[in-house]
């Protein structure tokens, strides 16, 4: 089980293979249009969703704003309730972290809660290197582990499959890594459920060492908080003697009274539900009930840099609730592998250029993987205006820029591979600077027009492929409004005498 | 009552008949019209490919155009929105660079007085029927940046309903993007066309005759793969319906391609 997502080709060609794979859209289609109808119907129960969307963000803009007070008001608390905390700036830092505490335990086995944040520094991949084996107890990352796969959603990792590849998944690959999949196992979600549950059972109570991301951190108790529907989470949580948390610096929250609002946006904007099935809390350690020992990891991984930005930070909102990639129709035809990092869809399109840099091919070309069409920006909870900042970014990816990396400002030079791009927008802007040649340049158009080509050359190629072009019209507005009112501007009234 | 036409780059050279039919209609309700000839494009493209210093002069462009209006009224919710939305954040970015302070005075002053044609029958004029007759069926499309960024809610479909003769199909999936996205439909044309697909699949499964939007753009778009597929619905811009009379219905159509002579408005569906 060695996957990665290095090396990953740019958006429009990995997307472009998806858009060809029937069972892939289908999949998609159904799963996204499912959830979306239901977030929609339970968003409308709450009266005042406006005004609790509108707190989430203020806690979060806030809370963003005074980071580094929150962040060692946390530290202070978690270490008083008997935690230790670690600081990482980056993956490779965390990986050695969680590495080294991992072996000091001299095991070789661990369960993983579904973490967005180990995902991203791909800690199992890390761990396997060191010979420490991670199982994902999450029944999606399950699937996805197990059919040696990408995850392609950040609620769903794999809402790509149907039924029946995931009991071929469970057939083929449960006996080499534990209990096998029960003779005859069919596709019903009920058998594959159970089969998931007792090929699990044995990791939860053989295993001694856990490793979780977390949803909130509350800066005053030093409390960490995880949301989810399996109860899986809550095992790994409580059985292992050693519970290693490693979580993103932005999740940090300033106090339990916050966590309110949150407990509110989440659930509904991510399974629908009023109310999350299972909420675990946990602070530091306590004799006689879960883990002995308790290690938080704080990652930074370009959060730092992400927050200089101040268009871009709002990023940092997120509470990954998937909303945005279930209403995205981007997403639904180009799944969540195009998107070349854990975070797919429109978040992902805002928030892997930010926090890798815009620099490679498969970064500058995520925020163009939008029509701008706005549908993630009204569903999400905590008002990130996710086309405003793929916008900014596109900014940054064809003309550079002031940016932060890792917490030294620099500029950013423009990128190379867009100078014909730069020249088309330049001739353009000469044109619309002069009206007379714009009106020239619409004539002799117009006057041409029998000898235009129905397909583009170049790159609108493929546009035209699928497409046919407009035909020109013989006259332009402008010069239709001079042919019938003159060169004054001026129409006349009604009753005037025309 | 005098207004200003921003007419948009898109419709002047490629639609100009919805530039014409937003002159009729709008004569016929007692405005007068005026077309600043100084205006060109609004700068969206530019704006949205990630060229913002590119739509500086733009910006500015607009002002001169239509600084001595009350009124500007546009037949585009994607250019609305670019005034409306990106105006004050071109001025805000150029001011945090300390270049072009009078950028955000302009933005501001553009504002309030740039109108969406149906918000500005609605909203400023107060009327929903414009006395318009067309005898077909239509589906509308409330394309992103109106429904969105603009907010038009049901104004389009409160005119639409007023007009004589026409009935309203219902579109499934309305709201769901049709795939042009501007520039996208370039950088991303295989996602493009796949939505420009299924929304063309949802317009023919209304069986109207004829599909209109409060933007060309799109409408260019939804055309262009229509006219590929061979499917006879044709594309309508709501200003060149609810300029429809009477009169229209009996005349000939009179395309865009056709060398300039006939006068009248056009529009109705072969
Ligand atoms: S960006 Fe908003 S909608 Fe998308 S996952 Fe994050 S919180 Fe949810």
């Amino acid at each position: 089980m060695s996957v990665t997502y290095l090396g990953m080709p740019a958006f429009p060609e990995a997307a472009a293979a998806s858009t060809r794979d029937p069972r892939l859209r289908a999949n998609l289609t159904h799963a996204t249009h499912t959830i979306r109808d239901k977030r929609a119907k339970a968003v409308t129960e709450l009266a005042d969703w406006g005004r609790l969307r509108a707190a989430g963000a203020a806690v979060k803009d806030r809370t963003l704003r005074h980071l580094d007070h929150y962040l060692e008001q946390l530290e202070a608390a978690v270490t008083d309730a008997g935690g230790q905390v670690h600081w990482a700036a980056d993956a490779v830092e965390a990986n050695r972290i969680v590495t080294r505490l991992v072996r000091a335990t001299g095991e070789t086995e661990v369960v993983k809660v579904k973490s967005m944040a180990t995902q991203e520094i791909g800690l199992n991949e890390a761990l396997a290197e060191a010979g420490i084996h991670a199982y994902e107890t999450d029944l999606a990352e399950l699937i996805v582990q197990l059919g040696d796969d990408l995850p392609s959603h950040i609620l769903v990792p794999a809402i790509h499959r149907d039924r029946a590849e995931i009991r071929d998944i469970f057939r083929r690959e449960m006996g080499h890594w534990g209990r096998p999949a029960p003779e005859g196992l069919s596709d019903s979600p009920a058998e594959l459920a159970e089969a998931a549950r007792l090929h699990l059972r044995e990791k939860f109570l053989s295993a001694k060492v856990g490793i979780s991301g977390a949803n909130f951190m509350v800066a005053e108790s030093g409390t960490l908080v995880v949301v989810e529907s399996e109860g899986n989470g809550r095992m790994c949580l409580t059985l292992p003697e050693t519970l290693i948390s490693v979580v993103g610096i932005e999740k940090v929250v300033p106090t339990w009274r916050d966590l309110e609002v949150f407990l509110q946006l989440l659930p509904r904007s991510s399974t629908a539900e009023r109310m999350n099935p299972y909420t675990s809390t946990w602070t530091g350690t306590t004799d006689g009930d879960g883990p002995r020992t308790f290690h938080l990891v704080l990652l930074d991984n370009g959060r730092t840099d992400t927050l200089a930005d101040t268009v871009g930070r709002q990023a940092l909102r997120c509470i990954r609730c998937s909303a945005c990639l279930n209403v995205c129709p981007v997403y639904e035809r180009a799944g969540g592998h195009a998107y070349g990092s854990p975070y797919p869809g429109p978040i992902g399109a805002i928030l892997t250029p930010q926090l890798r840099g815009v620099e490679g091919s498969l970064e500058a070309s995520l925020p163009y993987a939008s029509s701008l069409c706005g549908a993630c920006y009204e569903v999400c909870p905590v008002a990130i205006d996710i086309p405003e900042v793929l916008v900014h970014l596109r900014e940054r990816v064809v003309e550079g820029g002031p940016v932060t990396r890792g917490g030294v400002r620099t500029v950013l030079k423009s990128a190379k591979g867009h100078a014909a791009e730069r020249a088309a927008m330049r001739a353009a802007g000469w044109v619309f600077g002069h009206p007379r040649a714009l009106r020239a340049g619409m004539r002799l158009t117009s006057r041409t027009r029998r000898l235009h080509p129905r397909r583009l050359p170049g790159p609108g190629r493929a546009w035209s492929d699928t497409r046919d072009l407009p035909a020109v019209p013989a006259e332009s507005f402008r010069d239709w409004w001079r042919r019938t009112r003159g060169t004054s501007s001026g129409s006349k009234q009604r009753g005037d005498g025309e | 009552m005098r207004v200003a036409l921003f007419v948009t780059c898109i419709n002047d050279a490629l639609r100009p008949r919805t530039g014409r039919a937003v002159v009729t209609l709008l004569e016929r309700l007692g405005v007068a019209v005026d077309f600043p000839a100084e205006q060109t494009c609004c700068g969206q493209p530019q704006f949205n490919t990630g060229y913002r210093h590119a739509t500086e002069p733009l910006v500015r462009r607009f002002d001169r155009a239509f600084r001595d209006y009350e009124y500007v009224v546009t037949p585009s919710g994607s250019c609305t929105a670019m005034v409306r939305d990106n105006y004050p954040r071109i001025g805000a970015k150029a001011a945090a660079e300390g270049r072009g302070p009078e950028l955000t005075g302009i933005a501001a002053a553009a504002v309030p007085k740039t109108y969406e044609l149906t918000e500005f029958l609605v909203d400023v004029l107060k009327v929903t029927d414009v006395g318009a007759y067309y005898p077909h069926t239509v589906t509308y499309h409330p394309t992103c940046h109106g429904l969105r960024m603009l907010g038009l809610g049901d104004r389009p479909r409160r005119l639409l309903e007023q007009v004589e003769g026409l009935e309203l199909r219902e579109l499934p999936g309305a709201e769901e993007c049709c795939g042009f996205g501007g520039t996208f439909a370039v950088k991303n044309p295989a996602v493009s066309a796949a939505m420009g697909a299924d929304k063309v699949r949802n317009v023919t499964a209304t069986g109207a005759e004829a599909v209109c939007t409060v933007d060309n753009s799109c409408l260019l778009h939804i055309g262009g793969s229509l006219s590929r597929q061979g499917s006879p619905v044709r594309p309508v811009h709501i200003a060149e319906i609810l300029a429809s009379t009477e009169a229209d219905a009996q005349a000939p159509v009179e395309a865009d391609t056709k060398a300039p002579a006939a006068s009248g408005t056009e529009g109705s569906p072969r």
